[in-house]
Protein backbone atom coordinates (compact mmCIF):
# COMPACT_ATOMS: atom_id res chain seq x y z
CA UNK A 1 0.00 0.00 0.00
CA UNK A 2 1.25 3.30 -1.01
CA UNK A 3 1.93 5.78 1.68
CA UNK A 4 -0.73 8.50 2.26
CA UNK A 5 1.15 11.40 2.74
CA UNK A 6 4.82 11.70 2.19
CA UNK A 7 7.65 12.75 4.86
CA UNK A 8 9.48 15.60 3.50
CA UNK A 9 12.56 16.59 5.74
CA UNK A 10 12.03 20.19 5.92
CA UNK A 11 15.72 21.47 5.68
CA UNK A 12 16.18 25.21 5.90
CA UNK A 13 16.70 25.41 1.96
CA UNK A 14 14.28 22.80 1.33
CA UNK A 15 11.34 24.80 2.96
CA UNK A 16 12.72 27.86 1.35
CA UNK A 17 11.89 26.08 -1.81
CA UNK A 18 8.96 24.18 -1.44
CA UNK A 19 7.32 27.64 0.29
CA UNK A 20 8.12 29.50 -3.42
CA UNK A 21 7.09 26.54 -5.29
CA UNK A 22 3.14 26.35 -2.97
CA UNK A 23 2.98 29.60 -4.06
CA UNK A 24 3.50 29.26 -7.51
CA UNK A 25 1.29 26.20 -8.25
CA UNK A 26 -1.65 27.25 -5.39
CA UNK A 27 -2.14 30.48 -7.64
CA UNK A 28 -1.33 28.96 -10.92
CA UNK A 29 -4.37 26.32 -10.32
CA UNK A 30 -6.33 28.85 -9.12
CA UNK A 31 -6.16 30.84 -12.42
CA UNK A 32 -6.67 27.34 -14.56
CA UNK A 33 -9.83 27.10 -12.61
CA UNK A 34 -11.04 30.50 -14.96
CA UNK A 35 -10.07 28.64 -17.86
CA UNK A 36 -12.38 28.58 -20.49
CA UNK A 37 -14.58 31.07 -17.85
CA UNK A 38 -12.90 34.47 -18.12
CA UNK A 39 -15.12 37.33 -18.76
CA UNK A 40 -13.42 37.76 -22.36
CA UNK A 41 -11.44 35.22 -24.65
CA UNK A 42 -8.63 37.60 -24.34
CA UNK A 43 -8.62 37.10 -20.67
CA UNK A 44 -8.96 33.19 -20.96
CA UNK A 45 -5.65 33.54 -22.99
CA UNK A 46 -3.96 35.90 -20.87
CA UNK A 47 -4.90 34.11 -17.46
CA UNK A 48 -3.96 30.70 -18.47
CA UNK A 49 -0.40 32.01 -19.91
CA UNK A 50 0.03 33.50 -16.32
CA UNK A 51 -1.08 30.39 -14.77
CA UNK A 52 1.22 28.20 -16.71
CA UNK A 53 4.20 30.27 -15.98
CA UNK A 54 3.18 29.61 -12.44
CA UNK A 55 2.86 25.86 -12.75
CA UNK A 56 6.71 26.26 -14.69
CA UNK A 57 8.13 28.09 -11.95
CA UNK A 58 6.56 25.53 -9.51
CA UNK A 59 7.72 22.23 -10.75
CA UNK A 60 11.42 24.19 -11.15
CA UNK A 61 11.04 24.99 -7.20
CA UNK A 62 9.85 21.43 -6.49
CA UNK A 63 11.95 19.62 -8.41
CA UNK A 64 14.85 21.66 -6.75
CA UNK A 65 13.89 21.00 -3.28
CA UNK A 66 13.08 17.42 -4.41
CA UNK A 67 17.12 17.75 -5.23
CA UNK A 68 18.43 19.27 -2.79
CA UNK A 69 16.34 16.92 0.45
CA UNK A 70 18.17 14.08 -1.21
CA UNK A 71 15.48 11.38 -0.81
CA UNK A 72 13.01 9.67 -3.44
CA UNK A 73 10.74 13.07 -3.31
CA UNK A 74 9.73 14.13 -7.12
CA UNK A 75 7.44 17.20 -8.46
CA UNK A 76 4.39 15.26 -8.41
CA UNK A 77 5.21 13.61 -4.85
CA UNK A 78 5.42 17.07 -3.18
CA UNK A 79 2.72 18.69 -5.02
CA UNK A 80 -0.06 15.88 -5.18
CA UNK A 81 1.22 13.60 -1.66
CA UNK A 82 1.17 16.27 1.34
CA UNK A 83 -1.71 17.47 3.28
CA UNK A 84 -3.15 20.96 4.09
CA UNK A 85 -1.05 20.56 6.84
CA UNK A 86 2.11 19.83 5.05
CA UNK A 87 1.53 22.82 2.60
CA UNK A 88 3.94 26.34 2.86
CA UNK A 89 2.18 28.77 0.69
CA UNK A 90 1.21 32.00 1.69
CA UNK A 91 -2.63 32.44 2.21
CA UNK A 92 -2.98 34.93 -0.28
CA UNK A 93 -2.57 32.87 -3.14
CA UNK A 94 -5.21 29.97 -1.85
CA UNK A 95 -8.20 32.80 -1.74
CA UNK A 96 -10.64 31.88 -3.57
CA UNK A 97 -10.90 33.83 -7.36
CA UNK A 98 -14.42 35.41 -5.83
CA UNK A 99 -15.24 38.10 -8.78
CA UNK A 100 -12.87 39.06 -11.75
CA UNK A 101 -11.83 41.94 -9.58
CA UNK A 102 -10.75 39.68 -6.50
CA UNK A 103 -8.73 37.17 -8.97
CA UNK A 104 -6.87 40.62 -10.33
CA UNK A 105 -6.25 42.39 -6.75
CA UNK A 106 -5.15 38.85 -5.29
CA UNK A 107 -2.89 38.83 -8.60
CA UNK A 108 -1.84 42.13 -8.54
CA UNK A 109 -0.30 42.37 -4.68
CA UNK A 110 1.65 38.77 -5.46
CA UNK A 111 2.95 39.49 -8.62
CA UNK A 112 4.08 43.35 -7.21
CA UNK A 113 5.90 41.81 -4.85
CA UNK A 114 7.31 38.42 -7.25
CA UNK A 115 8.51 41.03 -9.76
CA UNK A 116 10.94 43.00 -6.86
CA UNK A 117 11.42 39.13 -5.34
CA UNK A 118 12.24 37.16 -8.29
CA UNK A 119 14.95 40.26 -9.84
CA UNK A 120 16.56 40.49 -6.20
CA UNK A 121 17.29 36.87 -6.23
CA UNK A 122 18.78 36.65 -9.69
CA UNK A 123 21.86 37.59 -7.44
CA UNK A 124 21.21 34.61 -4.86
CA UNK A 125 24.83 32.71 -4.34
CA UNK A 126 22.28 29.28 -5.21
CA UNK A 127 22.89 29.51 -8.77
CA UNK A 128 19.84 26.95 -9.51
CA UNK A 129 17.79 29.85 -7.43
CA UNK A 130 19.56 32.29 -9.34
CA UNK A 131 18.51 30.83 -12.51
CA UNK A 132 15.12 30.09 -11.88
CA UNK A 133 14.84 33.68 -10.64
CA UNK A 134 16.39 35.06 -13.76
CA UNK A 135 13.27 33.38 -15.52
CA UNK A 136 10.70 33.67 -13.33
CA UNK A 137 11.70 37.48 -12.94
CA UNK A 138 11.18 38.09 -16.92
CA UNK A 139 7.46 36.14 -16.34
CA UNK A 140 6.43 38.03 -13.78
CA UNK A 141 7.60 41.50 -14.89
CA UNK A 142 4.81 40.79 -17.69
CA UNK A 143 2.16 39.75 -14.91
CA UNK A 144 2.51 42.58 -13.31
CA UNK A 145 2.34 44.99 -16.35
CA UNK A 146 -0.76 42.82 -17.06
CA UNK A 147 -2.76 42.95 -13.82
CA UNK A 148 -1.62 46.96 -13.60
CA UNK A 149 -3.68 47.67 -16.64
CA UNK A 150 -6.48 46.27 -15.53
CA UNK A 151 -6.45 46.95 -11.91
CA UNK A 152 -6.27 50.80 -13.31
CA UNK A 153 -9.17 50.04 -15.83
CA UNK A 154 -11.39 48.77 -12.97
CA UNK A 155 -10.63 51.37 -10.71
CA UNK A 156 -11.40 54.19 -13.14
CA UNK A 157 -13.98 52.11 -15.23
CA UNK A 158 -17.44 52.41 -13.96
CA UNK A 159 -18.83 53.20 -10.28
CA UNK A 160 -19.75 48.93 -10.35
CA UNK A 161 -16.12 48.33 -11.24
CA UNK A 162 -14.31 50.55 -9.25
CA UNK A 163 -16.69 49.16 -6.08
CA UNK A 164 -15.73 45.95 -6.68
CA UNK A 165 -12.11 46.67 -7.03
CA UNK A 166 -12.29 48.57 -4.05
CA UNK A 167 -14.09 45.58 -1.97
CA UNK A 168 -11.16 43.41 -3.36
CA UNK A 169 -8.35 45.41 -2.14
CA UNK A 170 -10.41 46.27 1.56
CA UNK A 171 -11.01 42.23 1.62
CA UNK A 172 -7.26 41.11 0.20
CA UNK A 173 -5.40 43.80 1.97
CA UNK A 174 -4.70 41.66 5.26
CA UNK A 175 -3.37 38.41 3.24
CA UNK A 176 0.00 41.20 1.88
CA UNK A 177 2.21 41.04 5.32
CA UNK A 178 3.06 37.34 5.24
CA UNK A 179 5.30 37.94 1.94
CA UNK A 180 7.49 39.94 4.16
CA UNK A 181 7.62 37.54 7.21
CA UNK A 182 10.84 35.67 7.78
CA UNK A 183 11.69 32.95 10.61
CA UNK A 184 15.03 31.52 11.80
CA UNK A 185 15.83 28.94 8.91
CA UNK A 186 14.71 32.10 6.31
CA UNK A 187 17.44 34.13 8.08
CA UNK A 188 20.31 32.01 8.15
CA UNK A 189 19.49 31.53 4.33
CA UNK A 190 19.52 35.46 3.68
CA UNK A 191 22.77 35.58 6.13
CA UNK A 192 24.53 33.22 3.84
CA UNK A 193 23.30 35.08 0.62
CA UNK A 194 20.94 32.66 -0.72
CA UNK A 195 17.91 34.37 -0.01
CA UNK A 196 16.91 37.64 -0.16
CA UNK A 197 15.48 39.67 3.02
CA UNK A 198 11.63 40.55 1.63
CA UNK A 199 12.22 43.89 4.35
CA UNK A 200 14.55 45.05 1.36
CA UNK A 201 11.84 45.32 -0.89
CA UNK A 202 8.41 46.73 1.18
CA UNK A 203 9.42 50.72 0.23
CA UNK A 204 9.33 49.58 -3.67
CA UNK A 205 6.39 46.96 -3.89
CA UNK A 206 4.46 49.78 -1.48
CA UNK A 207 5.53 52.75 -4.17
CA UNK A 208 4.32 50.23 -7.37
CA UNK A 209 0.88 49.36 -5.33
CA UNK A 210 0.29 53.50 -4.48
CA UNK A 211 1.25 54.63 -7.80
CA UNK A 212 -0.71 51.92 -9.61
CA UNK A 213 -3.36 52.31 -6.57
CA UNK A 214 -4.20 55.87 -7.23
CA UNK A 215 -3.97 56.11 -11.35
CA UNK A 216 -7.10 53.96 -10.22
CA UNK A 217 -8.58 56.44 -7.64
CA UNK A 218 -8.21 53.41 -5.43
CA UNK A 219 -7.25 53.96 -1.86
CA UNK A 220 -4.81 50.95 -0.04
CA UNK A 221 -6.63 50.38 3.70
CA UNK A 222 -4.97 52.03 6.27
CA UNK A 223 -5.16 48.45 8.33
CA UNK A 224 -2.09 47.36 9.54
CA UNK A 225 -3.78 43.47 11.12
CA UNK A 226 -1.93 40.93 8.86
CA UNK A 227 -3.41 37.39 8.63
CA UNK A 228 -0.34 34.84 9.01
CA UNK A 229 -0.02 30.97 9.20
CA UNK A 230 0.67 29.85 5.14
CA UNK A 231 4.08 29.37 5.36
CA UNK A 232 3.76 27.04 8.78
CA UNK A 233 0.80 25.29 7.62
CA UNK A 234 -2.25 27.00 9.11
CA UNK A 235 -4.45 27.86 6.24
CA UNK A 236 -7.82 28.86 5.08
CA UNK A 237 -10.26 26.44 5.01
CA UNK A 238 -9.97 27.25 0.98
CA UNK A 239 -7.08 24.99 0.82
CA UNK A 240 -8.13 21.99 1.60
CA UNK A 241 -11.06 21.81 -1.22
CA UNK A 242 -8.59 23.17 -3.50
CA UNK A 243 -5.93 20.07 -2.43
CA UNK A 244 -8.93 17.45 -2.31
CA UNK A 245 -9.58 18.71 -6.47
CA UNK A 246 -5.72 18.51 -7.23
CA UNK A 247 -4.82 15.99 -5.78
CA UNK A 248 -7.98 13.51 -6.61
CA UNK A 249 -6.32 11.51 -8.97
CA UNK A 250 -3.15 10.60 -7.32
CA UNK A 251 -5.55 10.13 -4.05
CA UNK A 252 -7.92 7.63 -6.05
CA UNK A 253 -5.76 5.73 -7.52
CA UNK A 254 -2.59 5.58 -5.59
CA UNK A 255 1.25 5.16 -7.26
CA UNK A 256 0.66 4.76 -11.07
CA UNK A 257 2.21 6.67 -13.54
CA UNK A 258 0.12 8.93 -15.80
CA UNK B 1 -10.85 22.51 -32.45
CA UNK B 2 -13.48 21.55 -34.89
CA UNK B 3 -16.14 22.34 -37.49
CA UNK B 4 -19.27 20.46 -37.78
CA UNK B 5 -19.84 18.91 -41.65
CA UNK B 6 -21.99 21.66 -43.09
CA UNK B 7 -25.05 20.20 -44.30
CA UNK B 8 -27.51 23.11 -44.12
CA UNK B 9 -26.53 26.14 -46.72
CA UNK B 10 -29.36 29.06 -47.10
CA UNK B 11 -31.45 28.73 -49.70
CA UNK B 12 -29.32 29.93 -52.70
CA UNK B 13 -29.87 33.87 -53.42
CA UNK B 14 -27.18 34.52 -55.98
CA UNK B 15 -30.10 34.87 -58.52
CA UNK B 16 -29.87 38.96 -57.01
CA UNK B 17 -26.12 39.10 -58.14
CA UNK B 18 -25.06 40.25 -61.36
CA UNK B 19 -24.44 36.68 -63.24
CA UNK B 20 -21.19 38.36 -65.14
CA UNK B 21 -19.49 38.62 -61.66
CA UNK B 22 -20.55 35.65 -60.71
CA UNK B 23 -19.20 33.57 -63.49
CA UNK B 24 -16.04 35.39 -62.83
CA UNK B 25 -15.73 34.37 -59.16
CA UNK B 26 -16.80 30.84 -60.30
CA UNK B 27 -14.21 30.92 -63.51
CA UNK B 28 -11.44 32.66 -60.17
CA UNK B 29 -12.62 30.00 -57.88
CA UNK B 30 -11.88 26.73 -60.80
CA UNK B 31 -8.58 28.43 -61.23
CA UNK B 32 -7.64 27.67 -57.47
CA UNK B 33 -7.09 31.40 -56.82
CA UNK B 34 -8.17 32.67 -53.19
CA UNK B 35 -10.84 35.39 -52.72
CA UNK B 36 -9.88 37.85 -50.58
CA UNK B 37 -12.17 40.18 -48.23
CA UNK B 38 -12.35 42.76 -50.37
CA UNK B 39 -13.17 40.97 -53.46
CA UNK B 40 -16.40 40.83 -54.85
CA UNK B 41 -18.30 37.25 -53.51
CA UNK B 42 -21.98 36.00 -53.95
CA UNK B 43 -23.86 36.88 -50.88
CA UNK B 44 -25.02 33.12 -50.60
CA UNK B 45 -20.76 32.17 -50.48
CA UNK B 46 -20.77 35.25 -47.83
CA UNK B 47 -23.09 33.82 -45.65
CA UNK B 48 -22.12 30.18 -45.45
CA UNK B 49 -18.58 31.14 -44.58
CA UNK B 50 -19.92 33.25 -42.05
CA UNK B 51 -21.76 30.77 -40.75
CA UNK B 52 -19.21 27.83 -41.08
CA UNK B 53 -16.21 29.76 -39.55
CA UNK B 54 -18.37 31.12 -36.94
CA UNK B 55 -19.35 27.62 -36.16
CA UNK B 56 -16.07 26.26 -35.77
CA UNK B 57 -15.41 29.47 -33.83
CA UNK B 58 -17.66 28.28 -31.48
CA UNK B 59 -17.12 24.84 -31.28
CA UNK B 60 -13.51 25.70 -30.17
CA UNK B 61 -14.37 27.97 -27.46
CA UNK B 62 -17.71 25.40 -26.26
CA UNK B 63 -15.21 22.89 -26.69
CA UNK B 64 -12.53 24.25 -23.93
CA UNK B 65 -15.29 23.02 -21.31
CA UNK B 66 -15.13 19.44 -21.73
CA UNK B 67 -11.44 19.25 -21.43
CA UNK B 68 -11.22 22.16 -18.83
CA UNK B 69 -13.03 20.24 -16.53
CA UNK B 70 -10.13 18.16 -15.92
CA UNK B 71 -7.45 20.99 -15.68
CA UNK B 72 -7.71 21.15 -11.85
CA UNK B 73 -7.74 17.37 -11.42
CA UNK B 74 -5.19 16.49 -14.13
CA UNK B 75 -2.77 13.37 -12.78
CA UNK B 76 0.46 14.68 -12.88
CA UNK B 77 2.05 18.74 -13.03
CA UNK B 78 3.27 17.86 -16.19
CA UNK B 79 -0.21 16.46 -17.73
CA UNK B 80 -1.39 19.80 -15.61
CA UNK B 81 0.56 22.20 -18.24
CA UNK B 82 -0.40 20.10 -21.10
CA UNK B 83 -4.11 19.86 -21.09
CA UNK B 84 -4.02 24.17 -20.00
CA UNK B 85 -1.83 24.79 -22.42
CA UNK B 86 -3.76 22.50 -25.10
CA UNK B 87 -7.17 24.19 -24.03
CA UNK B 88 -5.79 27.92 -24.17
CA UNK B 89 -4.31 27.20 -28.02
CA UNK B 90 -8.47 26.28 -28.29
CA UNK B 91 -9.67 29.57 -27.19
CA UNK B 92 -6.81 30.69 -29.42
CA UNK B 93 -8.61 29.01 -32.45
CA UNK B 94 -11.96 30.51 -31.35
CA UNK B 95 -10.21 33.88 -31.38
CA UNK B 96 -8.30 33.80 -34.83
CA UNK B 97 -11.59 31.95 -36.81
CA UNK B 98 -13.91 34.69 -34.70
CA UNK B 99 -11.15 37.16 -36.78
CA UNK B 100 -11.42 35.56 -40.23
CA UNK B 101 -15.41 35.35 -39.95
CA UNK B 102 -15.48 39.05 -39.26
CA UNK B 103 -13.56 39.55 -42.33
CA UNK B 104 -16.77 38.83 -44.01
CA UNK B 105 -19.22 41.97 -42.53
CA UNK B 106 -20.59 40.23 -38.90
CA UNK B 107 -18.67 41.36 -35.50
CA UNK B 108 -17.49 38.47 -33.01
CA UNK B 109 -20.16 39.92 -30.36
CA UNK B 110 -22.97 39.12 -32.67
CA UNK B 111 -22.05 36.26 -33.84
CA UNK B 112 -21.17 34.87 -29.80
CA UNK B 113 -24.52 36.44 -29.30
CA UNK B 114 -25.78 33.87 -31.89
CA UNK B 115 -24.30 31.06 -29.98
CA UNK B 116 -25.72 31.80 -26.49
CA UNK B 117 -29.11 32.68 -28.02
CA UNK B 118 -28.91 28.79 -28.93
CA UNK B 119 -29.46 29.85 -32.89
CA UNK B 120 -26.06 29.13 -33.55
CA UNK B 121 -24.17 25.72 -33.95
CA UNK B 122 -21.18 23.93 -32.48
CA UNK B 123 -19.92 20.58 -32.99
CA UNK B 124 -21.99 18.13 -31.44
CA UNK B 125 -18.96 16.47 -30.14
CA UNK B 126 -18.94 18.69 -26.90
CA UNK B 127 -22.22 17.43 -26.00
CA UNK B 128 -20.86 14.48 -24.33
CA UNK B 129 -19.01 14.54 -20.66
CA UNK B 130 -15.70 13.97 -19.46
CA UNK B 131 -16.23 11.59 -17.19
CA UNK B 132 -12.50 10.49 -16.60
CA UNK B 133 -8.70 11.15 -16.90
CA UNK B 134 -8.53 8.88 -20.22
CA UNK B 135 -11.72 11.26 -21.48
CA UNK B 136 -9.13 13.31 -22.07
CA UNK B 137 -6.01 11.23 -23.92
CA UNK B 138 -9.51 9.98 -25.98
CA UNK B 139 -10.52 13.51 -27.35
CA UNK B 140 -6.93 14.30 -28.06
CA UNK B 141 -6.89 11.39 -30.24
CA UNK B 142 -9.94 11.01 -31.68
CA UNK B 143 -11.49 14.38 -31.56
CA UNK B 144 -8.83 16.65 -32.57
CA UNK B 145 -7.86 13.48 -35.22
CA UNK B 146 -11.02 13.73 -36.57
CA UNK B 147 -11.23 17.69 -36.74
CA UNK B 148 -7.58 17.32 -38.35
CA UNK B 149 -9.22 15.37 -41.21
CA UNK B 150 -11.83 17.31 -42.05
CA UNK B 151 -9.18 20.57 -41.51
CA UNK B 152 -6.51 19.48 -43.73
CA UNK B 153 -8.83 20.01 -46.71
CA UNK B 154 -9.78 23.22 -45.18
CA UNK B 155 -6.32 24.71 -45.84
CA UNK B 156 -6.73 24.71 -49.68
CA UNK B 157 -10.10 26.58 -48.74
CA UNK B 158 -11.26 28.86 -51.59
CA UNK B 159 -11.51 31.88 -48.53
CA UNK B 160 -8.25 33.09 -48.35
CA UNK B 161 -8.88 34.32 -44.67
CA UNK B 162 -10.07 30.58 -43.73
CA UNK B 163 -7.23 28.55 -45.40
CA UNK B 164 -4.49 30.39 -43.44
CA UNK B 165 -6.43 30.05 -40.07
CA UNK B 166 -6.57 26.47 -41.02
CA UNK B 167 -2.67 26.03 -41.70
CA UNK B 168 -2.12 27.68 -38.11
CA UNK B 169 -4.47 25.59 -36.65
CA UNK B 170 -3.93 21.99 -37.94
CA UNK B 171 -0.17 22.37 -36.95
CA UNK B 172 -1.79 22.85 -33.41
CA UNK B 173 -4.27 19.67 -33.75
CA UNK B 174 -1.69 17.67 -34.92
CA UNK B 175 0.38 18.01 -31.83
CA UNK B 176 -2.84 17.81 -29.62
CA UNK B 177 -3.97 14.55 -31.13
CA UNK B 178 0.06 13.14 -30.54
CA UNK B 179 -0.73 14.33 -26.98
CA UNK B 180 -3.87 12.50 -26.71
CA UNK B 181 -2.49 9.69 -28.24
CA UNK B 182 0.72 9.72 -25.91
CA UNK B 183 -1.89 9.67 -22.77
CA UNK B 184 -3.40 6.59 -23.87
CA UNK B 185 -0.38 4.77 -24.94
CA UNK B 186 0.32 5.90 -20.37
CA UNK B 187 -2.69 4.53 -19.76
CA UNK B 188 -2.36 1.02 -21.97
CA UNK B 189 0.90 0.54 -20.44
CA UNK B 190 -0.36 0.79 -17.17
CA UNK B 191 -1.93 -0.68 -14.97
CA UNK B 192 -5.26 -3.17 -15.28
CA UNK B 193 -7.33 -0.56 -13.58
CA UNK B 194 -5.86 2.32 -16.60
CA UNK B 195 -6.21 0.12 -19.46
CA UNK B 196 -9.53 -0.14 -18.32
CA UNK B 197 -10.64 3.45 -18.32
CA UNK B 198 -8.93 4.00 -21.27
CA UNK B 199 -11.01 1.36 -22.94
CA UNK B 200 -14.00 2.26 -21.32
CA UNK B 201 -13.60 5.81 -22.66
CA UNK B 202 -13.09 4.46 -26.12
CA UNK B 203 -16.49 2.79 -25.90
CA UNK B 204 -17.95 6.12 -24.81
CA UNK B 205 -16.17 8.08 -27.58
CA UNK B 206 -16.04 6.01 -30.60
CA UNK B 207 -19.28 6.60 -31.81
CA UNK B 208 -19.87 10.28 -31.45
CA UNK B 209 -16.92 10.98 -33.23
CA UNK B 210 -17.46 8.99 -36.33
CA UNK B 211 -20.87 11.20 -36.45
CA UNK B 212 -18.18 14.36 -36.27
CA UNK B 213 -17.88 14.12 -39.81
CA UNK B 214 -21.88 14.79 -40.30
CA UNK B 215 -25.28 12.77 -41.70
CA UNK B 216 -23.71 9.99 -44.78
CA UNK B 217 -23.26 11.47 -47.80
CA UNK B 218 -26.79 9.80 -48.94
CA UNK B 219 -28.53 12.29 -46.90
CA UNK B 220 -26.35 14.86 -47.20
CA UNK B 221 -28.31 17.71 -49.79
CA UNK B 222 -26.54 20.52 -49.74
CA UNK B 223 -22.65 19.55 -50.04
CA UNK B 224 -23.29 20.70 -53.79
CA UNK B 225 -22.67 24.24 -53.70
CA UNK B 226 -19.84 23.82 -50.75
CA UNK B 227 -18.00 21.24 -53.19
CA UNK B 228 -18.77 23.83 -55.82
CA UNK B 229 -16.93 26.84 -54.10
CA UNK B 230 -14.25 24.76 -53.34
CA UNK B 231 -15.35 25.05 -49.30
CA UNK B 232 -15.80 21.74 -48.64
CA UNK B 233 -13.35 19.16 -50.76
CA UNK B 234 -14.58 15.80 -49.54
CA UNK B 235 -17.64 14.45 -49.02
CA UNK B 236 -18.34 13.36 -45.12
CA UNK B 237 -18.33 9.69 -46.12
CA UNK B 238 -15.24 9.98 -47.46
CA UNK B 239 -13.14 11.86 -44.83
CA UNK B 240 -15.23 9.35 -41.92
CA UNK B 241 -13.67 6.64 -43.90
CA UNK B 242 -10.43 8.05 -44.09
CA UNK B 243 -10.85 8.49 -40.53
CA UNK B 244 -11.23 4.83 -39.56
CA UNK B 245 -8.57 3.44 -41.45
CA UNK B 246 -6.24 6.03 -39.92
CA UNK B 247 -7.56 5.12 -36.49
CA UNK B 248 -8.19 1.17 -36.57
CA UNK B 249 -4.56 0.47 -36.63
CA UNK B 250 -3.89 2.95 -33.74
CA UNK B 251 -5.68 1.33 -31.55
CA UNK B 252 -4.75 -1.89 -32.48
CA UNK B 253 -0.96 -0.90 -31.54
CA UNK B 254 -2.49 0.47 -27.96
CA UNK B 255 -4.38 -2.96 -27.87
CA UNK B 256 -7.46 -1.64 -27.47
CA UNK B 257 -11.21 -2.73 -29.28
CA UNK B 258 -13.00 -0.58 -31.02
CA UNK B 259 -16.93 -1.16 -29.70
CA UNK B 260 -18.07 -2.28 -33.14
CA UNK B 261 -17.98 -6.15 -33.29
CA UNK B 262 -19.03 -6.22 -37.02
CA UNK B 263 -16.35 -4.04 -38.64
CA UNK B 264 -14.24 -6.21 -40.99
CA UNK B 265 -11.47 -5.44 -44.04
CA UNK B 266 -12.10 -5.10 -47.24
CA UNK B 267 -9.91 -7.14 -49.47
CA UNK B 268 -9.24 -3.05 -50.75
CA UNK B 269 -7.84 -2.73 -47.33
CA UNK B 270 -10.66 0.04 -46.00
CA UNK B 271 -12.39 -0.51 -42.82
CA UNK B 272 -15.85 -1.13 -42.89
CA UNK B 273 -17.77 0.15 -39.83
CA UNK B 274 -21.09 -0.72 -39.09
CA UNK B 275 -24.49 1.68 -39.39
CA UNK B 276 -24.35 4.60 -37.31
CA UNK B 277 -27.19 5.51 -35.16
CA UNK B 278 -27.90 8.64 -36.50
CA UNK B 279 -30.98 9.45 -34.31
CA UNK B 280 -28.81 9.74 -31.62
CA UNK B 281 -26.95 12.67 -33.69
CA UNK B 282 -30.16 14.03 -34.52
CA UNK B 283 -31.07 14.38 -30.85
CA UNK B 284 -27.50 15.44 -29.72
CA UNK B 285 -28.01 18.47 -32.11
CA UNK B 286 -31.34 19.31 -31.21
CA UNK B 287 -30.43 20.27 -27.77
CA UNK B 288 -30.90 17.30 -26.25
CA UNK B 289 -27.20 15.35 -26.05
CA UNK B 290 -26.18 15.00 -21.77
CA UNK B 291 -24.34 18.25 -21.92
CA UNK B 292 -26.09 20.41 -24.20
CA UNK B 293 -27.78 22.70 -21.29
CA UNK B 294 -24.53 22.55 -19.44
CA UNK B 295 -22.51 23.85 -22.22
CA UNK B 296 -24.82 26.92 -23.03
CA UNK B 297 -25.40 27.77 -19.33
CA UNK B 298 -21.53 27.75 -18.34
CA UNK B 299 -20.57 30.23 -21.50
CA UNK B 300 -23.59 32.50 -20.71
CA UNK B 301 -22.57 32.16 -17.15
CA UNK B 302 -18.77 33.68 -18.14
CA UNK B 303 -20.67 35.96 -20.57
CA UNK B 304 -23.24 37.39 -17.65
CA UNK B 305 -20.67 37.26 -14.87
CA UNK B 306 -18.49 38.91 -17.25
CA UNK B 307 -20.41 41.79 -18.41
CA UNK B 308 -19.24 44.42 -15.87
CA UNK B 309 -15.59 43.79 -17.22
CA UNK B 310 -16.31 44.77 -20.43
CA UNK B 311 -18.43 47.64 -19.32
CA UNK B 312 -15.57 48.87 -17.29
CA UNK B 313 -12.84 48.30 -19.70
CA UNK B 314 -15.33 50.21 -22.27
CA UNK B 315 -15.68 53.11 -19.70
CA UNK B 316 -12.36 53.18 -18.90
CA UNK B 317 -11.16 53.69 -23.03
CA UNK B 318 -13.81 56.39 -23.55
CA UNK B 319 -12.65 58.37 -20.35
CA UNK B 320 -8.88 57.86 -21.77
CA UNK B 321 -9.67 58.57 -24.96
CA UNK B 322 -11.74 61.94 -23.78
CA UNK B 323 -8.89 63.08 -21.79
CA UNK B 324 -6.40 62.42 -24.66
CA UNK B 325 -8.46 64.33 -27.02
CA UNK B 326 -8.98 67.05 -24.06
CA UNK B 327 -4.75 67.33 -23.97
CA UNK B 328 -4.63 67.76 -27.21
CA UNK B 329 -7.30 70.24 -27.46
CA UNK B 330 -4.99 72.30 -25.19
Amino acid sequence: MTVANINVSETPLVLYALRRADDALILGHRLSELCGHAPMMEEDMALSNVALDLIGQARELYTYAAKVEGKDNDEDKLAYLRDVRQYRNLLLVEQPNGDFAQTLVRQFFYSAFADLYWRAMMNSRDTTLAAIAAKSEKETAYHLRHVSEWIIRLGDGTEESHARAQAAIDHLWAFTGEMFAVDDGERALIHAGIAIDPETLRGRWMTTLSDIVSEATLVLPQSDWMQQGGRSGRHSEHLGHLLSELQSMQRTFPGQTW
Amino acid sequence: MYTQALNTAEADDRNVEDAARAAQFQARIDAEERIEPNDWMPAAYRKTLTRQISQHAHSEIVGMLPEGNWITRAPSLRRKAALLAKVQDECGHGLYLYAAAETLGTSREELVDAMLAGKAKYSSIFNYPTLTWADIGTIGWLVDGAAIMNQIPLCRCSYGPYARAMIRVCKEESFHQRQGYEIMLTLCRGSDEQKAMAQEALDRWWWPVLMMFGPPDAASQHSDVSTKWKIKRFSNDELRQKFVDATVPQAQYLGLAIPDPGMTQDADRHWRYSEIDWTEFKQVLAGNGPCNRDRIAARRKAHDDGAWVREAAAAYAAKRAHRQTAQAAE
